[in-house]
Protein backbone atom coordinates (compact mmCIF):
# COMPACT_ATOMS: atom_id res chain seq x y z
CA UNK A 1 0.00 0.00 0.00
CA UNK A 2 1.32 2.99 -1.10
CA UNK A 3 2.23 5.90 1.98
CA UNK A 4 1.40 9.37 2.49
CA UNK A 5 5.54 9.84 1.61
CA UNK A 6 4.01 8.91 -2.49
CA UNK A 7 1.97 12.48 -1.46
CA UNK A 8 4.86 14.01 -0.49
CA UNK A 9 6.79 13.61 -3.65
CA UNK A 10 4.27 14.74 -5.48
CA UNK A 11 4.21 18.34 -3.36
CA UNK A 12 6.40 20.52 -5.78
CA UNK A 13 4.98 19.42 -9.22
CA UNK A 14 1.43 20.31 -8.30
CA UNK A 15 2.10 23.32 -6.38
CA UNK A 16 4.30 24.28 -9.15
CA UNK A 17 1.40 23.33 -11.88
CA UNK A 18 -0.94 25.25 -10.08
CA UNK A 19 0.64 28.49 -9.86
CA UNK A 20 2.58 28.48 -12.95
CA UNK A 21 -0.36 26.39 -15.42
CA UNK A 22 -3.55 27.48 -13.69
CA UNK A 23 -3.30 30.37 -12.50
CA UNK A 24 -2.74 32.27 -15.82
CA UNK A 25 -5.53 29.86 -17.26
CA UNK A 26 -7.62 31.86 -14.77
CA UNK A 27 -6.13 35.30 -15.92
CA UNK A 28 -7.49 34.38 -19.90
CA UNK A 29 -10.46 36.55 -18.69
CA UNK A 30 -9.07 39.74 -18.90
CA UNK A 31 -9.32 39.19 -22.44
CA UNK A 32 -12.89 40.00 -21.71
CA UNK A 33 -12.14 42.51 -19.84
CA UNK A 34 -10.84 46.41 -19.43
CA UNK A 35 -7.69 45.62 -17.98
CA UNK A 36 -6.66 47.92 -15.06
CA UNK A 37 -3.38 47.33 -13.00
CA UNK A 38 -5.01 48.92 -9.78
CA UNK A 39 -7.92 46.83 -9.68
CA UNK A 40 -6.36 44.01 -10.41
CA UNK A 41 -7.53 40.47 -12.73
CA UNK A 42 -10.32 40.19 -10.66
CA UNK A 43 -11.48 43.55 -10.15
CA UNK A 44 -11.37 44.86 -13.45
CA UNK A 45 -14.61 45.83 -15.27
CA UNK A 46 -15.99 43.27 -18.40
CA UNK A 47 -16.58 44.70 -21.41
CA UNK A 48 -17.45 41.08 -23.32
CA UNK A 49 -16.63 40.80 -26.93
CA UNK A 50 -15.02 44.09 -27.25
CA UNK A 51 -11.38 43.36 -27.57
CA UNK A 52 -12.39 40.95 -29.91
CA UNK A 53 -14.39 42.92 -32.25
CA UNK A 54 -11.33 45.78 -32.13
CA UNK A 55 -9.18 42.66 -33.24
CA UNK A 56 -11.23 41.80 -36.19
CA UNK A 57 -12.02 45.24 -37.50
CA UNK A 58 -8.18 46.34 -37.44
CA UNK A 59 -6.38 46.48 -40.59
CA UNK A 60 -3.94 43.92 -39.61
CA UNK A 61 -6.48 41.28 -39.17
CA UNK A 62 -6.15 39.88 -42.37
CA UNK A 63 -2.03 40.00 -42.95
CA UNK A 64 -1.43 38.71 -39.88
CA UNK A 65 -4.11 35.29 -40.55
CA UNK A 66 -2.81 35.34 -43.55
CA UNK A 67 0.64 35.27 -42.98
CA UNK A 68 0.15 33.20 -39.63
CA UNK A 69 -1.12 30.69 -41.77
CA UNK A 70 1.18 30.84 -45.27
CA UNK A 71 4.26 30.42 -43.01
CA UNK A 72 3.12 27.49 -41.09
CA UNK A 73 1.50 25.23 -43.57
CA UNK A 74 4.79 26.12 -45.68
CA UNK A 75 6.59 24.53 -42.82
CA UNK A 76 4.55 21.79 -42.36
CA UNK A 77 4.23 20.93 -46.00
CA UNK A 78 8.17 20.82 -45.95
CA UNK A 79 9.26 19.64 -42.72
CA UNK A 80 6.57 16.78 -42.16
CA UNK A 81 7.34 14.66 -45.11
CA UNK A 82 11.08 14.98 -45.37
CA UNK A 83 12.34 13.46 -41.54
CA UNK A 84 9.99 10.80 -42.85
CA UNK A 85 11.53 10.26 -46.31
CA UNK A 86 15.22 10.69 -44.52
CA UNK A 87 14.24 7.87 -41.79
CA UNK A 88 13.31 5.54 -44.59
CA UNK A 89 16.38 6.31 -46.87
CA UNK A 90 18.11 5.84 -43.63
CA UNK A 91 17.19 2.92 -42.37
CA UNK A 92 17.37 0.79 -45.49
CA UNK A 93 20.58 1.90 -46.68
CA UNK A 94 23.41 -0.91 -46.22
CA UNK A 95 27.19 1.16 -44.82
CA UNK A 96 26.41 0.58 -41.11
CA UNK A 97 29.10 3.29 -40.46
CA UNK A 98 28.32 5.64 -42.68
CA UNK A 99 24.46 5.34 -41.61
CA UNK A 100 25.84 6.34 -37.94
CA UNK A 101 27.98 9.16 -39.24
CA UNK A 102 25.01 11.08 -41.10
CA UNK A 103 22.83 10.12 -38.09
CA UNK A 104 24.98 11.44 -35.75
CA UNK A 105 25.76 14.83 -37.68
CA UNK A 106 22.22 15.48 -38.75
CA UNK A 107 21.15 15.58 -34.77
CA UNK A 108 23.51 18.42 -33.99
CA UNK A 109 22.08 21.42 -34.85
CA UNK A 110 18.69 20.06 -33.15
CA UNK A 111 21.45 21.58 -29.84
CA UNK A 112 22.41 24.99 -31.42
CA UNK A 113 20.09 27.77 -29.19
CA UNK A 114 17.56 29.90 -31.94
CA UNK A 115 19.70 32.94 -31.44
CA UNK A 116 22.39 31.29 -32.88
CA UNK A 117 20.76 29.45 -35.90
CA UNK A 118 19.50 33.40 -36.94
CA UNK A 119 22.53 34.62 -35.94
CA UNK A 120 24.17 32.01 -38.37
CA UNK A 121 21.81 33.04 -41.09
CA UNK A 122 22.38 36.55 -41.16
CA UNK A 123 26.10 35.94 -40.68
CA UNK A 124 26.23 33.29 -43.60
CA UNK A 125 23.36 35.38 -46.01
CA UNK A 126 25.74 38.23 -45.72
CA UNK A 127 26.53 39.23 -49.56
CA UNK A 128 30.04 40.39 -49.14
CA UNK A 129 31.52 38.29 -45.89
CA UNK A 130 29.27 35.16 -45.24
CA UNK A 131 29.57 31.88 -46.93
CA UNK A 132 26.88 31.58 -49.55
CA UNK A 133 27.74 35.34 -50.29
CA UNK A 134 31.36 34.28 -51.48
CA UNK A 135 29.92 31.32 -53.16
CA UNK A 136 27.40 33.03 -55.09
CA UNK A 137 30.22 35.56 -55.79
CA UNK A 138 32.90 32.51 -56.55
CA UNK A 139 30.71 31.03 -59.21
CA UNK A 140 28.83 34.00 -60.47
CA UNK A 141 30.83 36.58 -59.93
CA UNK A 142 28.22 38.86 -58.88
CA UNK A 143 26.75 40.34 -54.88
CA UNK A 144 23.90 37.91 -53.90
CA UNK A 145 20.97 40.14 -52.90
CA UNK A 146 20.29 40.43 -49.04
CA UNK A 147 17.89 38.02 -48.13
CA UNK A 148 16.90 39.96 -44.74
CA UNK A 149 15.84 42.72 -46.82
CA UNK A 150 13.83 41.17 -49.04
CA UNK A 151 10.26 40.01 -47.56
CA UNK A 152 10.06 37.47 -50.01
CA UNK A 153 12.67 35.33 -48.84
CA UNK A 154 11.71 35.69 -45.23
CA UNK A 155 9.17 32.86 -45.47
CA UNK A 156 11.67 30.32 -47.70
CA UNK A 157 14.39 31.55 -45.29
CA UNK A 158 12.78 30.46 -42.00
CA UNK A 159 11.29 26.99 -43.58
CA UNK A 160 14.56 25.96 -45.02
CA UNK A 161 16.99 26.43 -42.08
CA UNK A 162 13.85 24.95 -39.99
CA UNK A 163 15.10 21.64 -42.00
CA UNK A 164 18.70 22.16 -41.35
CA UNK A 165 18.08 22.33 -37.54
CA UNK A 166 15.38 19.89 -37.24
CA UNK A 167 15.46 16.98 -40.26
CA UNK A 168 18.11 14.99 -38.37
CA UNK A 169 16.17 15.39 -34.75
CA UNK A 170 12.64 14.85 -36.59
CA UNK A 171 13.68 11.52 -37.94
CA UNK A 172 14.25 9.82 -34.67
CA UNK A 173 11.27 8.83 -34.11
CA UNK A 174 10.54 7.41 -37.41
CA UNK A 175 14.03 5.79 -36.70
CA UNK A 176 13.02 4.16 -33.76
CA UNK A 177 9.93 2.72 -35.23
CA UNK A 178 11.41 1.14 -38.26
CA UNK A 179 13.73 -0.18 -35.93
CA UNK A 180 10.71 -2.49 -34.43
CA UNK A 181 9.68 -3.91 -38.09
CA UNK A 182 9.69 -7.31 -37.72
CA UNK A 183 12.94 -8.88 -40.26
CA UNK A 184 11.04 -11.85 -41.12
CA UNK A 185 8.46 -9.74 -43.34
CA UNK A 186 11.93 -8.63 -44.92
CA UNK A 187 13.27 -12.18 -45.63
CA UNK A 188 9.91 -13.58 -46.80
CA UNK A 189 9.46 -10.31 -48.98
CA UNK A 190 12.92 -10.85 -50.57
CA UNK A 191 12.31 -14.83 -51.30
CA UNK A 192 9.38 -13.76 -53.23
CA UNK A 193 11.44 -11.22 -55.15
CA UNK A 194 10.57 -7.63 -53.81
CA UNK A 195 13.37 -5.32 -54.63
CA UNK A 196 14.79 -3.03 -51.91
CA UNK A 197 12.54 0.01 -53.12
CA UNK A 198 9.81 -2.38 -53.14
CA UNK A 199 10.77 -3.65 -49.28
CA UNK A 200 10.46 -0.05 -48.36
CA UNK A 201 7.37 1.10 -49.84
CA UNK A 202 5.45 -1.76 -48.40
CA UNK A 203 7.05 -2.93 -45.20
CA UNK A 204 8.83 -0.50 -44.13
CA UNK A 205 6.43 2.93 -45.01
CA UNK A 206 3.14 1.37 -43.72
CA UNK A 207 4.93 0.45 -40.46
CA UNK A 208 5.53 3.86 -39.52
CA UNK A 209 2.33 4.99 -40.87
CA UNK A 210 0.42 5.46 -37.30
CA UNK A 211 3.55 7.52 -35.73
CA UNK A 212 3.38 9.55 -38.34
CA UNK A 213 -0.44 9.95 -38.30
CA UNK A 214 -0.14 10.70 -35.06
CA UNK A 215 2.83 13.48 -35.64
CA UNK A 216 0.76 14.75 -37.93
CA UNK A 217 -2.28 15.40 -35.64
CA UNK A 218 0.39 17.36 -33.31
CA UNK A 219 1.43 19.08 -36.10
CA UNK A 220 -1.59 20.26 -37.45
CA UNK A 221 -3.05 21.05 -33.65
CA UNK A 222 0.08 23.49 -33.62
CA UNK A 223 -0.75 24.93 -36.67
CA UNK A 224 -1.11 28.41 -35.39
CA UNK A 225 1.79 28.10 -33.10
CA UNK A 226 4.39 29.54 -35.64
CA UNK A 227 7.85 29.59 -33.36
CA UNK A 228 7.45 33.18 -31.90
CA UNK A 229 11.38 33.18 -31.15
CA UNK A 230 12.74 32.47 -34.81
CA UNK A 231 10.17 34.36 -36.35
CA UNK A 232 10.84 37.65 -33.98
CA UNK A 233 14.27 36.94 -34.22
CA UNK A 234 14.63 37.05 -38.38
CA UNK A 235 12.09 40.05 -38.28
CA UNK A 236 13.25 43.25 -39.30
CA UNK A 237 11.48 46.57 -40.69
CA UNK A 238 12.28 45.54 -44.27
CA UNK A 239 10.48 42.12 -43.92
CA UNK A 240 7.99 43.22 -41.57
CA UNK A 241 4.95 42.90 -44.20
CA UNK A 242 5.52 38.96 -44.36
CA UNK A 243 7.05 38.24 -40.63
CA UNK A 244 4.59 39.68 -38.77
CA UNK A 245 2.51 36.73 -37.12
CA UNK A 246 -0.13 36.71 -34.41
CA UNK A 247 2.33 36.03 -31.94
CA UNK A 248 5.14 38.28 -32.44
CA UNK A 249 1.72 41.26 -32.53
CA UNK A 250 0.65 39.75 -29.29
CA UNK A 251 3.89 40.23 -27.72
CA UNK A 252 4.11 43.66 -29.17
CA UNK A 253 0.65 44.78 -28.45
CA UNK A 254 1.12 43.51 -25.16
CA UNK A 255 4.61 43.77 -23.41
CA UNK A 256 6.38 46.33 -25.97
CA UNK A 257 6.82 49.38 -23.73
CA UNK A 258 4.62 52.16 -24.97
CA UNK A 259 1.76 49.93 -25.75
CA UNK A 260 0.71 47.50 -22.82
CA UNK A 261 -2.64 47.03 -23.97
CA UNK A 262 -2.90 43.11 -21.78
CA UNK A 263 -6.56 42.24 -22.64
CA UNK A 264 -6.31 43.02 -26.03
CA UNK A 265 -3.44 41.20 -26.22
CA UNK A 266 -4.78 38.22 -24.48
CA UNK A 267 -7.47 38.40 -26.45
CA UNK A 268 -5.67 37.89 -29.56
CA UNK A 269 -3.80 34.98 -27.94
CA UNK A 270 -6.89 33.28 -27.03
CA UNK A 271 -8.61 33.42 -30.82
CA UNK A 272 -5.05 31.73 -31.86
CA UNK A 273 -5.12 28.96 -29.22
CA UNK A 274 -9.13 28.79 -29.84
CA UNK A 275 -8.07 28.25 -33.64
CA UNK A 276 -5.84 25.57 -33.23
CA UNK A 277 -7.69 23.61 -30.39
CA UNK A 278 -10.44 23.47 -33.12
CA UNK A 279 -7.89 22.43 -35.57
CA UNK A 280 -6.47 19.63 -33.03
CA UNK A 281 -10.03 18.29 -32.72
CA UNK A 282 -10.82 18.49 -36.80
CA UNK A 283 -7.63 16.77 -37.43
CA UNK A 284 -8.06 13.91 -34.82
CA UNK A 285 -11.69 13.19 -36.08
CA UNK A 286 -10.63 12.86 -39.42
CA UNK A 287 -7.83 10.89 -38.67
CA UNK A 288 -9.81 8.44 -36.43
CA UNK A 289 -12.21 8.22 -39.13
CA UNK A 290 -9.56 7.32 -41.68
CA UNK A 291 -6.74 5.55 -40.25
CA UNK A 292 -8.32 4.83 -36.78
CA UNK A 293 -5.36 5.99 -35.05
CA UNK A 294 -6.43 9.56 -33.08
CA UNK A 295 -4.77 11.01 -29.74
CA UNK A 296 -7.86 9.98 -27.90
CA UNK B 1 6.15 -6.16 -59.79
CA UNK B 2 6.39 -9.05 -57.28
CA UNK B 3 6.57 -11.61 -60.79
CA UNK B 4 10.26 -9.78 -61.57
CA UNK B 5 12.82 -12.31 -62.05
CA UNK B 6 15.07 -12.62 -59.48
CA UNK B 7 18.29 -12.27 -61.39
CA UNK B 8 17.45 -8.77 -62.02
CA UNK B 9 16.95 -7.42 -58.10
CA UNK B 10 20.65 -6.72 -57.75
CA UNK B 11 21.03 -4.50 -60.24
CA UNK B 12 17.65 -2.57 -59.06
CA UNK B 13 18.51 -2.88 -55.56
CA UNK B 14 22.01 -1.32 -56.46
CA UNK B 15 20.28 1.53 -58.34
CA UNK B 16 18.57 1.40 -54.88
CA UNK B 17 21.66 1.87 -52.96
CA UNK B 18 23.44 4.36 -54.89
CA UNK B 19 20.81 6.83 -55.43
CA UNK B 20 20.04 6.94 -51.43
CA UNK B 21 23.72 7.36 -50.78
CA UNK B 22 23.76 10.21 -52.88
CA UNK B 23 20.96 11.80 -50.77
CA UNK B 24 22.42 10.89 -47.70
CA UNK B 25 25.66 12.34 -48.78
CA UNK B 26 24.43 15.33 -49.81
CA UNK B 27 22.04 15.70 -46.17
CA UNK B 28 25.31 14.93 -44.82
CA UNK B 29 27.34 17.97 -46.74
CA UNK B 30 24.50 20.47 -46.57
CA UNK B 31 23.77 19.86 -42.61
CA UNK B 32 28.24 19.64 -41.91
CA UNK B 33 29.08 22.50 -44.56
CA UNK B 34 27.64 25.66 -42.15
CA UNK B 35 28.80 24.07 -39.27
CA UNK B 36 32.56 23.54 -40.73
CA UNK B 37 32.37 27.03 -42.15
CA UNK B 38 31.16 29.07 -38.68
CA UNK B 39 33.85 26.59 -37.22
CA UNK B 40 36.82 27.99 -39.81
CA UNK B 41 35.68 31.01 -39.91
CA UNK B 42 35.79 31.77 -35.82
CA UNK B 43 40.11 30.31 -36.70
CA UNK B 44 40.44 32.95 -39.26
CA UNK B 45 42.11 36.61 -39.22
CA UNK B 46 39.57 39.09 -39.31
CA UNK B 47 40.65 40.00 -42.58
CA UNK B 48 40.02 36.87 -44.32
CA UNK B 49 36.32 36.44 -42.77
CA UNK B 50 35.34 39.97 -43.38
CA UNK B 51 36.58 39.64 -47.20
CA UNK B 52 34.74 37.07 -47.74
CA UNK B 53 38.22 34.34 -48.12
CA UNK B 54 36.79 31.60 -45.61
CA UNK B 55 35.01 28.79 -47.84
CA UNK B 56 35.78 25.85 -46.35
CA UNK B 57 38.80 26.04 -44.27
CA UNK B 58 40.48 28.79 -42.18
CA UNK B 59 42.80 30.96 -43.84
CA UNK B 60 45.17 32.82 -42.07
CA UNK B 61 45.07 30.67 -39.18
CA UNK B 62 44.50 33.16 -35.97
CA UNK B 63 42.69 33.13 -32.47
CA UNK B 64 42.12 37.02 -32.55
CA UNK B 65 38.44 35.99 -32.68
CA UNK B 66 38.71 34.11 -29.56
CA UNK B 67 40.62 36.70 -27.80
CA UNK B 68 38.07 39.40 -28.48
CA UNK B 69 35.40 37.13 -27.15
CA UNK B 70 37.04 36.66 -23.71
CA UNK B 71 38.13 40.34 -23.76
CA UNK B 72 34.68 41.27 -23.92
CA UNK B 73 33.07 41.89 -19.86
CA UNK B 74 29.18 41.55 -21.34
CA UNK B 75 29.84 38.31 -22.91
CA UNK B 76 31.71 36.56 -19.89
CA UNK B 77 29.64 37.73 -17.33
CA UNK B 78 26.72 36.49 -19.46
CA UNK B 79 28.31 33.51 -19.85
CA UNK B 80 28.83 32.90 -15.98
CA UNK B 81 24.98 34.04 -15.61
CA UNK B 82 23.86 31.02 -18.05
CA UNK B 83 25.94 28.46 -16.52
CA UNK B 84 24.04 29.36 -13.06
CA UNK B 85 20.51 29.34 -14.67
CA UNK B 86 21.10 25.75 -16.85
CA UNK B 87 22.98 24.47 -13.61
CA UNK B 88 19.90 25.54 -11.05
CA UNK B 89 17.30 25.01 -13.53
CA UNK B 90 18.40 21.87 -14.61
CA UNK B 91 18.58 20.53 -10.92
CA UNK B 92 15.13 21.81 -10.33
CA UNK B 93 13.54 20.47 -13.37
CA UNK B 94 15.13 16.97 -13.05
CA UNK B 95 14.10 16.49 -8.92
CA UNK B 96 10.47 17.95 -9.78
CA UNK B 97 9.94 15.45 -12.82
CA UNK B 98 11.79 12.36 -11.29
CA UNK B 99 9.99 12.96 -7.76
CA UNK B 100 6.53 13.35 -9.80
CA UNK B 101 6.76 10.49 -12.26
CA UNK B 102 7.94 8.19 -9.50
CA UNK B 103 5.06 9.00 -7.59
CA UNK B 104 2.69 8.52 -10.11
CA UNK B 105 4.19 5.57 -11.33
CA UNK B 106 2.68 3.71 -8.65
CA UNK B 107 -0.27 2.15 -9.61
CA UNK B 108 -1.73 2.08 -6.07
CA UNK B 109 -1.67 5.75 -5.26
CA UNK B 110 -5.52 6.86 -4.89
CA UNK B 111 -6.08 9.72 -7.19
CA UNK B 112 -3.54 8.82 -9.97
CA UNK B 113 -6.10 9.56 -12.67
CA UNK B 114 -7.22 12.84 -11.38
CA UNK B 115 -3.47 13.99 -10.91
CA UNK B 116 -2.57 13.14 -14.25
CA UNK B 117 -4.90 14.61 -15.72
CA UNK B 118 -4.07 18.02 -13.46
CA UNK B 119 -0.84 17.72 -15.28
CA UNK B 120 -1.74 16.89 -19.15
CA UNK B 121 -4.48 19.03 -19.29
CA UNK B 122 -1.26 21.85 -19.11
CA UNK B 123 0.01 20.61 -22.24
CA UNK B 124 -3.29 21.25 -24.62
CA UNK B 125 -4.34 24.68 -22.80
CA UNK B 126 -2.24 27.64 -21.32
CA UNK B 127 -2.98 31.44 -20.37
CA UNK B 128 -0.66 32.78 -22.68
CA UNK B 129 1.59 35.33 -22.93
CA UNK B 130 0.23 38.10 -21.06
CA UNK B 131 -1.62 36.40 -17.94
CA UNK B 132 2.05 34.66 -17.26
CA UNK B 133 3.55 38.19 -17.21
CA UNK B 134 1.19 39.49 -14.58
CA UNK B 135 1.81 36.11 -12.70
CA UNK B 136 5.39 36.95 -12.76
CA UNK B 137 4.44 40.25 -11.96
CA UNK B 138 2.66 39.36 -9.13
CA UNK B 139 5.06 37.12 -7.73
CA UNK B 140 7.70 39.67 -8.12
CA UNK B 141 9.72 37.61 -10.26
CA UNK B 142 10.70 39.77 -12.79
CA UNK B 143 14.06 40.91 -12.83
CA UNK B 144 15.37 37.98 -10.23
CA UNK B 145 17.37 35.00 -11.69
CA UNK B 146 14.34 33.19 -10.56
CA UNK B 147 12.51 34.13 -13.33
CA UNK B 148 15.12 31.87 -15.90
CA UNK B 149 14.91 29.31 -13.57
CA UNK B 150 11.64 28.63 -12.18
CA UNK B 151 8.74 28.81 -15.56
CA UNK B 152 9.08 25.46 -17.14
CA UNK B 153 10.25 23.88 -13.93
CA UNK B 154 8.06 20.57 -14.82
CA UNK B 155 8.01 19.34 -18.07
CA UNK B 156 4.62 17.43 -18.26
CA UNK B 157 5.88 15.62 -21.30
CA UNK B 158 9.17 14.78 -19.92
CA UNK B 159 7.48 13.52 -16.86
CA UNK B 160 5.21 11.11 -18.95
CA UNK B 161 8.55 10.36 -20.48
CA UNK B 162 9.81 9.25 -16.84
CA UNK B 163 7.04 8.17 -15.62
CA UNK B 164 6.71 5.37 -18.40
CA UNK B 165 10.19 4.67 -18.14
CA UNK B 166 9.44 3.68 -14.23
CA UNK B 167 7.01 1.75 -14.97
CA UNK B 168 8.17 -0.70 -17.27
CA UNK B 169 11.33 -1.03 -16.71
CA UNK B 170 11.25 -1.62 -12.54
CA UNK B 171 8.84 -4.39 -12.04
CA UNK B 172 6.50 -3.95 -9.36
CA UNK B 173 7.41 -7.24 -7.00
CA UNK B 174 10.60 -5.46 -6.22
CA UNK B 175 8.03 -2.53 -4.62
CA UNK B 176 7.16 -5.76 -2.79
CA UNK B 177 9.72 -7.46 -2.20
CA UNK B 178 11.51 -4.41 -0.17
CA UNK B 179 8.18 -3.08 1.17
CA UNK B 180 8.47 -6.25 3.68
CA UNK B 181 11.93 -5.77 4.21
CA UNK B 182 10.41 -2.49 5.80
CA UNK B 183 11.79 -0.46 3.23
CA UNK B 184 9.94 3.40 3.14
CA UNK B 185 8.52 4.75 -0.46
CA UNK B 186 11.10 7.33 0.38
CA UNK B 187 13.92 5.08 0.67
CA UNK B 188 13.14 2.73 -2.45
CA UNK B 189 13.17 5.73 -4.44
CA UNK B 190 16.47 6.93 -3.36
CA UNK B 191 17.97 3.86 -3.15
CA UNK B 192 16.44 1.69 -6.00
CA UNK B 193 14.29 3.61 -8.28
CA UNK B 194 17.18 6.71 -9.66
CA UNK B 195 20.09 4.32 -9.77
CA UNK B 196 17.85 2.17 -12.64
CA UNK B 197 16.58 5.58 -13.98
CA UNK B 198 20.10 6.47 -15.25
CA UNK B 199 19.13 6.54 -18.98
CA UNK B 200 16.30 8.41 -18.26
CA UNK B 201 17.43 10.75 -16.32
CA UNK B 202 20.29 11.42 -18.58
CA UNK B 203 17.95 12.37 -21.39
CA UNK B 204 15.88 14.39 -19.25
CA UNK B 205 18.99 16.39 -17.94
CA UNK B 206 20.40 16.82 -21.07
CA UNK B 207 16.84 18.12 -22.14
CA UNK B 208 16.34 20.35 -19.51
CA UNK B 209 20.42 21.57 -19.33
CA UNK B 210 20.17 22.29 -23.26
CA UNK B 211 16.56 24.13 -22.91
CA UNK B 212 18.27 26.40 -20.73
CA UNK B 213 21.00 26.90 -22.17
CA UNK B 214 19.47 28.34 -24.82
CA UNK B 215 17.15 30.31 -23.14
CA UNK B 216 16.24 33.95 -24.69
CA UNK B 217 12.14 34.25 -24.46
CA UNK B 218 12.35 34.14 -20.91
CA UNK B 219 15.24 36.72 -20.42
CA UNK B 220 13.17 39.18 -23.43
CA UNK B 221 10.47 38.99 -21.01
CA UNK B 222 11.40 39.08 -17.78
CA UNK B 223 15.00 40.89 -16.77
CA UNK B 224 15.75 44.26 -17.94
CA UNK B 225 19.11 44.26 -15.52
CA UNK B 226 21.93 43.79 -17.83
CA UNK B 227 24.50 41.98 -14.94
CA UNK B 228 21.45 39.59 -15.08
CA UNK B 229 21.49 39.07 -18.62
CA UNK B 230 22.13 35.14 -20.06
CA UNK B 231 24.66 34.72 -23.15
CA UNK B 232 21.69 34.14 -25.43
CA UNK B 233 20.56 37.94 -25.04
CA UNK B 234 24.10 39.42 -25.83
CA UNK B 235 24.13 37.08 -28.72
CA UNK B 236 20.86 38.59 -29.91
CA UNK B 237 22.73 42.09 -29.70
CA UNK B 238 25.68 40.79 -31.56
CA UNK B 239 24.62 38.70 -33.91
CA UNK B 240 21.48 39.63 -35.06
CA UNK B 241 21.09 43.16 -34.00
CA UNK B 242 24.79 44.06 -35.20
CA UNK B 243 25.75 46.31 -31.98
CA UNK B 244 29.26 45.10 -30.96
CA UNK B 245 30.75 47.60 -28.46
CA UNK B 246 34.30 47.49 -30.22
CA UNK B 247 35.80 50.09 -27.92
CA UNK B 248 35.83 46.54 -25.50
CA UNK B 249 36.84 44.24 -27.83
CA UNK B 250 40.59 45.42 -29.02
CA UNK B 251 43.42 47.30 -27.95
CA UNK B 252 43.50 51.11 -28.87
CA UNK B 253 46.85 50.53 -30.77
CA UNK B 254 44.31 48.13 -32.67
CA UNK B 255 41.75 50.69 -33.92
CA UNK B 256 41.79 50.23 -37.62
CA UNK B 257 41.08 45.89 -37.13
CA UNK B 258 38.45 46.53 -35.41
CA UNK B 259 35.36 46.11 -37.86
CA UNK B 260 37.43 43.21 -39.20
CA UNK B 261 37.29 41.93 -35.38
CA UNK B 262 33.78 42.35 -34.93
CA UNK B 263 33.69 40.06 -37.73
CA UNK B 264 35.71 36.82 -36.68
CA UNK B 265 34.19 37.68 -33.52
CA UNK B 266 30.89 36.67 -34.52
CA UNK B 267 32.29 33.27 -35.25
CA UNK B 268 34.25 32.64 -32.42
CA UNK B 269 31.08 33.52 -30.27
CA UNK B 270 29.11 31.20 -31.87
CA UNK B 271 31.67 28.36 -30.87
CA UNK B 272 32.03 29.41 -27.87
CA UNK B 273 28.31 29.46 -27.03
CA UNK B 274 27.65 26.26 -28.73
CA UNK B 275 30.64 23.68 -27.84
CA UNK B 276 29.52 22.98 -24.57
CA UNK B 277 26.23 21.58 -25.21
CA UNK B 278 27.49 19.62 -28.31
CA UNK B 279 30.35 18.41 -26.05
CA UNK B 280 27.48 16.75 -23.39
CA UNK B 281 25.30 15.37 -25.97
CA UNK B 282 27.50 12.48 -27.80
CA UNK B 283 27.70 10.98 -24.47
CA UNK B 284 24.17 10.89 -24.44
CA UNK B 285 23.18 10.09 -27.52
CA UNK B 286 22.79 6.44 -27.59
CA UNK B 287 20.05 7.25 -24.72
CA UNK B 288 18.19 9.47 -27.28
CA UNK B 289 16.35 6.85 -29.34
CA UNK B 290 14.89 5.01 -26.60
CA UNK B 291 14.08 8.05 -24.38
CA UNK B 292 11.83 9.22 -27.13
CA UNK B 293 10.36 6.54 -28.26
CA UNK B 294 9.36 5.74 -24.73
CA UNK B 295 8.25 9.19 -24.45
CA UNK B 296 5.92 9.56 -27.56
CA UNK B 297 4.59 6.06 -28.44
CA UNK B 298 3.26 4.55 -25.39
CA UNK B 299 2.77 8.32 -23.47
Amino acid sequence: MPSWQLYLFLIPATVYIIIFAYVPMAGVQIAFKNFNFNLGIWGSEWIGLDNFRRFFDSYQFTTLIWNTISLSVYSLLISFPLPILFALVLNSFTGLKFKKIVQSVSYMPHFISTVVIVGMLVQLFNPRTGAFGALYTYFSGELLADAFANPGAFQHLYVWSGIWQGIGWSSIIYIAALSSVDEHLHEAAQIDGASRLQRVRHIDFPSILPTATIMLILAVGNIMEVGFEKVFLMQNELNISKSEVISTYVYKVGLTIGSGDFSFATAIGLFNSLINFVLLIMVNYAAKKFSNTSLW
Amino acid sequence: MSQTKFSTHPTSDKVYYIISGFILTFILIAVSYPLIYVLSASFSSGNAVSSGQVLLWPVDFSLEGYEAVFKNKDIVRAYGNTFLYTILGTLVNVSVVMTCAYALSRPGLKGRGGFMFLFTFTMFFSGGLIPFYILMKDLHLINTMWAMVLPGALSVYNMIIARTFIQSSIPGELIEATSIDGCSDARFFFSFVLPLSKAVIAVITLFSAVGHWNAYFNALMYLNDRSLYPLQIILREILIMNQVDVSMIMDPELQVAKAQAAAVLKYSLIVVATVPILCVYPFIQKYFVKGVMIGSLKG
